[in-house]
């Protein structure tokens, strides 16, 4: 099951999309549907953006800095960079080896591991936290273990990082899986029948082939981590300047009414969120021209 | 119902795609659009459907005026080159489809809708398979589902576009007779697209010859093959030969040198002969013999170096004997000659 | 005939990666799952349901539920329109709209709940006008339902949006050509190609929502018995250290993502079995 929204490489020809006079429906509807379309992604896409800047900057520019260099926004700040900076990479060499493993060979049990990797997307957030409590916290199976030797996974950094790296899971994977799918075997085959060895295939021609894919499932990655709240809420103990993440800090902010100092801290993440968007639309742009070149390829090849 | 298109033109950004072309059709004929991609024959069968509209030019239906009548209110029946079946409905519905969507008051029943759809299924011979989907049917199947769900609204004209593009040569060959039966069963004005001549000549009443968004011969395909007009008919309708000539005195000639002119012959009225026996000839050297096949063709390097095509029966080559790096005598027996275009 | 696990294969570096993705998976994924039902499976089946069927519980379902089903269901009738207009038509900004389609899917959850809240609180931009005519949005289900749609927006639209540019125009015309008003030609033929991925959209819209916590936690009022989803009761029954209860309520969470995975699925195959070309299998016949 798919939570995620793959890449999309479409076919972006402007003759097939737009309707034919002779054939289309009239001026009329056409508009009234456009009004309509427009509108409602006016209502719940722009105006929640809109109000977040501007009540982010509803008290000036000068406060606005201020919220943020507040210290335990910047320590939110910290450990949401550093929850991210852990999970990313990890999440991005498990998503490699999966979809290595799923995407090239053909195995029992395949079906299973796939739905397997796609858990941690039907799993609500505050589950999510609620398991990694079950199992590190006090009275969790290994609760009595932990504290003997004096450690704590929840309720502290560890914790986190643990519950950022379960919600976004399978992201890289996912993106990675079906391109690898896709592209076949032959293309490595005929790099070790040059004589290269197992990670110089790999390295030199299945990655290259993927960068777009891997990039795009990396941002992804990165978004979701910098912005889980449900899951990191139940294991975090909400502990200010320590086990806050930037989007709990924004929780606490507005719950105290600090309502200008809540927008700015979530204007930082709502940047982040067009960043991604940004990437995205990128990505996808060049992805397709890569897919356009080749098939000029191909035809060339069939004219000569 | 007889079409006419008076002074049609089209452009598609900056390409023009036809180029103030008219054609009158009259009722009952089954015509053939006939030229390479890109000559305009597809976007003027979609103007005539309402597929498209022209940038100017009229459309008459038996006299009346529809250029700016939308498809819907035409009455064509329009056949698509990959078949458009609708792939969610069975090879029945399909076919029902343009009798269920009429307006309600001039909706016939559902009895009437099945006996109506179950006519023409005996019709294309596919009796048994009214209950399949399109994925199940083969090629040449579809094609006549499609032309079956075209007919089934009893249009006043017949549209193809390039019918049996998709098919393989043998279900080609089966289908282009049958259409010939279906039209001489139905008399229905039809028109149809094709790059291939070979289908245009065999199937249609008259062939369109169209390039480059233009005209350039209509006529029987007897006119056409045996008194093309223009070099680009000549070319395009069968094999030629290409040399410099001229009129000397009202008899067309060949000569070695440029002239301000192109001589046109057709390999199969070329003759071989070991001693030229008054009147025109020239002399060539057999270079290449491919005797596989019903005719023999021969290749041959002329005097001043051109290379000719001949066509000959097996008969005649056994009489003649011929041999490569034989010397002959090539004698023309028809000649064409075009003022070289400017 | 002897059991393969793996077929054979020219590319090395297999078990490495199998090994590696079974051995993160467990670690990550289901030792920690398995946890949960260790810990659920300490209660009785009475107390469990006790607690899983209490007034409380059951009404924080009927909240989530309901308007998770009301959010996806506006989805799939706007997505469908939306994705329409982006595929057909073409106006001012349309590129932007487009990748913007994709918002609910990137910002984080939070900051889409205070922003919604903010909009629909009394005294909000949306939320004002709505009071005057007497309709309560924030802190109210209405509240909730409108979250989760914002929430699920992009699914139906993005699933929807390939099949249309994927289809043929002739279809269309052919339908035309046939006398089908552009009405007819949209419910009997555009329709039906795109149902599949509409439904899987909407499916996948619905899953989302049912979990969702932090874009409706803000907006809701949590109310209990009246507006608290049931994310929401987890994490007030852990605040209260009732890890047991907690427990419980998320095995009931599970249980229903995990039955839901298989429609989906299923939606999503039938949606690309659609999409492919299938092969003829009937010889040719003529006479």
């Amino acid at each position: 099951m798919a939570t995620t929204l793959p890449l999309s490489t479409r076919n972006f020809s402007p003759a097939r999309r737009v309707a034919t006079a002779a054939t289309g429906e009239s001026a009329a509807v056409r508009w009234v549907l456009i009004v309509v379309a427009v509108t409602f992604l006016g209502v719940f896409i722009f105006l929640p953006l809109a109000i977040v800047f501007s009540q982010a900057f509803a008290k000036g520019v000068s406060a606005y800095w201020a919220s943020l260099r507040e210290p335990d926004a910047l320590s939110a700040i910290r450990l949401t960079l550093l929850a991210a900076g852990i999970a990313v990479p990890l999440n991005l060499v498990f998503g490699v080896a999966a979809a290595w493993a799923i995407g090239k060979f053909e195995f029992f049990g395949k079906s299973l591991l796939i739905t397997l990797i796609d858990l941690p997307f039907s799993v609500s957030p505050v589950v999510a936290g609620l398991i990694y409590v079950l199992l590190f916290g006090l009275q969790g199976v290994l609760g009595p273990w932990l504290s003997r030797h004096d450690l704590q996974i929840i309720f502290a950094v560890p914790g986190i990082i643990l519950a950022t790296i379960f919600v976004t899971f399978p992201f890289v994977a996912r993106e990675l899986i079906p391109l690898l799918q896709a592209q076949g075997q032959e293309e490595e085959e005929a790099a070790l029948a040059l004589g290269a060895s197992g990670w110089q295939t790999f390295f030199r021609v299945s990655l290259p082939n993927i960068k777009w894919g891997l990039l795009y499932g990396v941002i992804l990655c990165n978004a979701r981590a910098m912005g889980e709240f449900g899951a990191v809420s139940v294991v975090s103990g909400h502990i200010r300047g320590r086990t806050n993440t930037m989007p709990l800090h924004v929780e606490i902010l507005y719950n105290e009414y600090q309502f200008s100092a809540a927008f700015a801290v979530a204007s930082l993440l709502a940047l982040l969120a067009l960043a991604t968007l940004l990437v995205k639309t990128t990505v996808e742009w060049r992805a397709r021209r890569q897919q356009a070149a080749s098939a000029r390829w191909d035809g060339e090849e069939q004219i000569a | 119902m007889s079409i006419e298109a008076h002074n049609i033109s089209k452009q598609f950004g900056q390409f023009a795609a036809l180029d103030n072309v008219s054609l009158k059709i009259p009722s009952g004929e089954l015509v053939a659009l006939l030229g390479p991609s890109g000559s305009g024959k597809t976007t003027l069968l979609r103007i005539i459907a309402g597929l498209e509209f022209a940038d100017s030019g009229t459309i008459l239906f038996d006299g009346e005026d529809t250029t700016h009548r939308t498809a819907r209110d035409r009455r064509v029946g329009f056949v698509f080159q990959h078949y458009a079946l609708f792939r969610h409905m069975t090879v029945f519905e399909n076919i029902a489809f343009g009798l269920q969507v009429r307006p309600r008051s001039v909706r016939p029943s559902k009895e009437q809708i099945h006996d109506q759809v179950h006519e023409l299924l005996r019709l294309i011979q596919l009796k048994n398979l009214s209950g399949r989907y399109p994925a199940q049917l083969s090629g040449g199947q579809r094609q006549r589902v499609a032309l079956a769900r075209a007919l089934a609204v009893e249009p006043s004209v017949l549209l193809l576009d390039e019918p049996f593009g998709s098919l393989d040569a043998k279900v080609r060959l089966e289908l282009r007779r049958w259409l010939r039966q279906l039209h001489d069963e139905v008399h229905i004005t039809s028109v149809f697209v094709t790059h291939d001549q070979e289908e245009a000549l065999e199937v249609s009443d008259r062939v369109a010859v169209m390039n480059e968004g233009r005209i350039e011969q209509v006529g029987s395909p007897d006119e056409v093959y045996h008194h093309p007009n223009t070099p680009f008919v000549y070319n395009f309708l069968g094999s030629v030969n290409l040399f410099h000539g001229r009129m000397d005195d009202e008899i067309p000639a060949i000569h070695e040198a440029e002239t301000g002119d192109l001589v046109y012959v057709r390999p199969h009225l070329l003759e071989i002969q070991r001693q030229p026996n008054g009147g025109s000839n020239f002399r060539a050297i057999i270079k290449h013999i491919n005797s596989a096949g019903p005719l023999v063709k021969v290749e041959a390097l002329s005097e001043w170096g051109a290379p000719v095509q001949v066509e000959m029966s097996q008969e005649k080559f056994q009489e003649l004997q011929l041999a490569k790096e034989e010397a002959v005598f090539i004698i023309p027996k028809e000649l064409k000659v075009f003022h070289k275009a400017l | 005939m002897a059991f393969t696990f793996k077929k054979r294969s020219n590319l090395p570096g297999f078990g490495l990666a199998l090994g590696f993705t079974v051995l993160y998976l467990s670690l990550i994924v289901l030792i920690p799952l398995a946890a949960t039902f260790l810990k659920a499976s300490a209660l009785s089946w009475d107390q469990f349901w006790h607690i899983a069927a209490s007034p409380r519980a059951l009404a924080s379902y009927r909240l989530t539920f309901g308007a998770s089903l009301i959010g996806a269901l506006i989805n799939l009738v706007f997505g469908v329109l939306v994705a329409w207009v982006l595929v057909r038509y073409s106006f001012p900004g349309k590129r932007m709209f487009d990748s913007l389609v994709d918002l609910p899917f990137a910002l984080p959850t939070a900051v889409a709940g205070i922003a919604l809240t903010t909009i629909y609180a009394p005294s909000g931009w949306l939320g004002r006008p709505l009071a005057s005519i007497g309709i309560k949005s924030a802190y109210s289900p209405l509240g909730v339902a409108i979250a989760l749609t914002f929430i699920g927006l992009p699914f139906v639209v993005r699933s929807v949006q390939p099949v249309l540019e994927d289809m043929d125009k002739e279809l269309e015309e052919a339908a035309a050509s046939l006398g089908a008003s552009r009405w007819q030609t949209f419910s009997r033929v555009v329709l039906p190609t795109i149902l599949p991925a509409a439904l899987a959209g909407f499916a996948m819209a619905f899953a989302r929502a049912i979990g969702e916590y932090g874009s409706v936690v803000f907006i809701s009022g949590n109310m209990p018995m009246r507006t608290e989803i049931t994310p929401l009761l987890i994490m007030t029954k852990l605040d209260q250290f009732d890890y047991a209860g907690a427990t419980a309520i998320a095995v009931v969470m599970l249980v229903f993502s995990l039955l839901l995975l298989l429609p989906i699925n299923l939606l999503q195959k039938w949606s690309s079995s659609r999409e492919e070309k299938t092969v003829a299998l009937v010889p040719e016949e003529i006479h």
